[in-house]
């Protein structure tokens, strides 16, 4: 199996954009192949990680309009759709066209167009991926990170305020990210203040609904000092995608995210190390309850031990263990599609030495993408050549 | 609770049970365990425990607002030794006319209450005719 290179990367402002979805996916795309130093046409295959552009827009068919776009005909195109997943997801799936051996050159891009819709509207058509008992009770994804947040606290005694620690990090971290849609602190005051959205959790307590996108370039290793010098690619030496129970009150211990458990143990046996290598994480934080639980599912903290690594700071940007240099999607926002792509972009930029302002000491890295609650998840792993 | 209590057309709370004992809600085609289905088991008839509670206050077209929802455990028979049987559900109004819910908090004991339109069909994204709307509340005990 061919090792795969990401040898490109871009991504576009995110927050509320005039841009419709097959522009924000271009203007991504058309950047990452300008930083791969590529043409469209160069591309074996053309990847769109996006969750509901007919439901949002009225837009289908995505990946060919792309192809129109960048001149990337004939590649094989495909839409990947696995909800917030979406862009992890679509990460496995360019992985597994590189390392097959299916191509040589394949481009990932993950967008998403949801502003324009009301918070309500944007809101059921995520909850739409729910099954019927629990859509029809009115359930919210908002909703599950309410109850599970409820639970958490309840069983690991952990205080409220851990959990407004987690927004005050990543807002923190995302004024360093020019492509963030908040790029301003908040003080946690102010996020135990907020209006309750689904108690106990606040607005801040949340990520915002954002357009935007992201991209990635993939080739086999053997070749990427043909595209980028050595020092500007990283290898994916880790992947692993898993299912969680579709109705998220069957989980034998709804703290835990299962997905979370599997995708990252293949990942690691994959990349043959232990959460203790990972040197930097972005954890798919849509809601703050969501880094707890990751950053313990994922091996690096014990079960109900996450918010204590808040509190004590090892997740900070100069902590032993940064999460969510980018920001997360709690500060950088959230376009469903692209948010898998966009953190993979992050951990790339890590490894890589180009994150600028943001960046921390990382020869390896791990973005773990969650959709639904934790029912779909792909972890990655990436490690540099600095 | 005996059915005689019951309206005459009211659904039954359907779980489905499988050929190694487990009962799940809702039904699965194949049982978790990849186990036959060989029956029903209506929760009606079954008490719970509140796991945990929420109230949203940002809910989608034709949901009430706001909502407050619950993950019941059922207190099945004794006999019963398979996985945690849990249904979410909203918590139901008081029957006071103010229009609230009552009040619950973890672990205390509720009954499934029967209502008619749990959301308003056709409101939000998903099409009426692809599921049933009606289903259960909880009351507190």
């Amino acid at each position: 199996m061919e090792r795969v290179a990401i040898i490109g990367a871009s991504m576009t402002p995110f927050g509320q954009r005039d841009a419709w979805v097959r522009e924000l996916l271009a203007e991504a795309g058309a950047a990452a192949l300008d930083d791969a130093g590529i043409d469209g046409d160069d591309l074996d295959h053309l990847y769109v990680s996006n969750m509901a552009s007919g439901e949002f827009e009225g837009q289908t068919g995505v990946p060919n309009a792309l192809a129109h776009d960048l001149a990337a005909q004939p590649a094989y195109t495909a839409r990947i759709d696995q909800t917030s997943s979406s862009g992890g997801a679509g990460v496995y799936a360019a992985w597994q066209s590189v390392a097959s051996g299916a191509s040589d050159l394949t481009m990932l891009v993950g967008g998403e167009k949801m502003t324009h819709r009301t918070t309500s509207e944007a809101t059921d058509v995520i909850a739409s991926l729910t099954h019927p008992v629990e859509y029809k009770q009115g359930v919210t994804l908002p909703s599950f990170a309410g109850l599970t947040a409820r639970l958490y606290l309840d069983e690991y005694d952990a205080p409220r305020e851990s959990l407004g620690k987690v927004a005050v990090k990543n807002h923190r971290n995302g004024v360093d990210n020019p492509h963030a849609q908040f790029q301003k602190e908040v003080d946690l005051d102010t996020v135990l203040e907020s209006p309750i959205v689904a108690d106990p959790l606040r607005l801040y307590d949340f990520c915002p609904i954002t357009d935007g996108s992201a991209a990635l370039v993939f080739c086999p290793e053997s070749v990427a000092e043909e595209y980028v010098p050595e020092d500007e690619y990283a290898v994916i030496s880790g992947i692993g995608g898993a299912t969680d129970t579709h109705v998220v009150h069957e989980r034998a211990d709804p703290t835990t995210m299962g997905g979370v458990v599997d995708s990252s143990d293949i990942a690691y046996e994959m990349a043959d190390i232990g959460p203790d290598d990972v040197d930097v994480a972005e954890l798919h934080d849509m809601f703050t309850i969501l880094e707890f639980l990751q950053s313990e599912d994922l091996g690096f903290f014990e079960k109900g031990e996450g918010w204590k690594a808040v509190e004590e700071g090892v997740t900070d940007r100069d902590g032993e263990l940064p999460i969510n240099t980018s920001g997360g999607l709690k500060s950088k926002g959230h376009p469903l599609g692209a948010s898998g792509v966009a953190q993979v972009y992050e951990i790339y930029e890590q490894v890589t030495g180009n994150a600028g302002p943001r960046q921390v000491e990382a020869d390896t890295g791990l973005a773990c993408n969650v959709g639904g609650f934790g029912n779909c998840v792909t972890t990655t792993i990436l490690e540099g050549n600095q | 609770m005996s059915e005689n209590d019951q309206p005459v057309d009211e659904p039954t709370f359907e779980a489905a049970e499988y050929a190694d004992g487990t009962v799940t809600y809702p039904p699965h085609t194949v049982g978790p365990n990849g186990a036959e289905r060989v029956g029903t088991v209506d929760l009606r008839e079954y008490e719970g425990r509140v796991l945990t509670w929420t109230t949203s206050t940002a809910t989608p077209p034709g949901v009430r607002e706001p909502n407050t929802l619950a993950i019941v455990e059922f207190d099945m028979d004794d006999e019963y030794d398979g996985p945690a049987v849990r249904a979410l559900g909203q918590i139901a109004e008081r029957e006071d006319g103010s229009g609230e819910t009552f009040d619950v908090d973890i672990g205390d004991r509720v009954e499934p209450v029967y209502a008619g339109e749990l959301r308003e069909p056709g409101a939000g994204i998903r099409e009426p005719e692809s599921q049933r709307w009606d289903g259960f509340r909880f009351r507190p005990l």
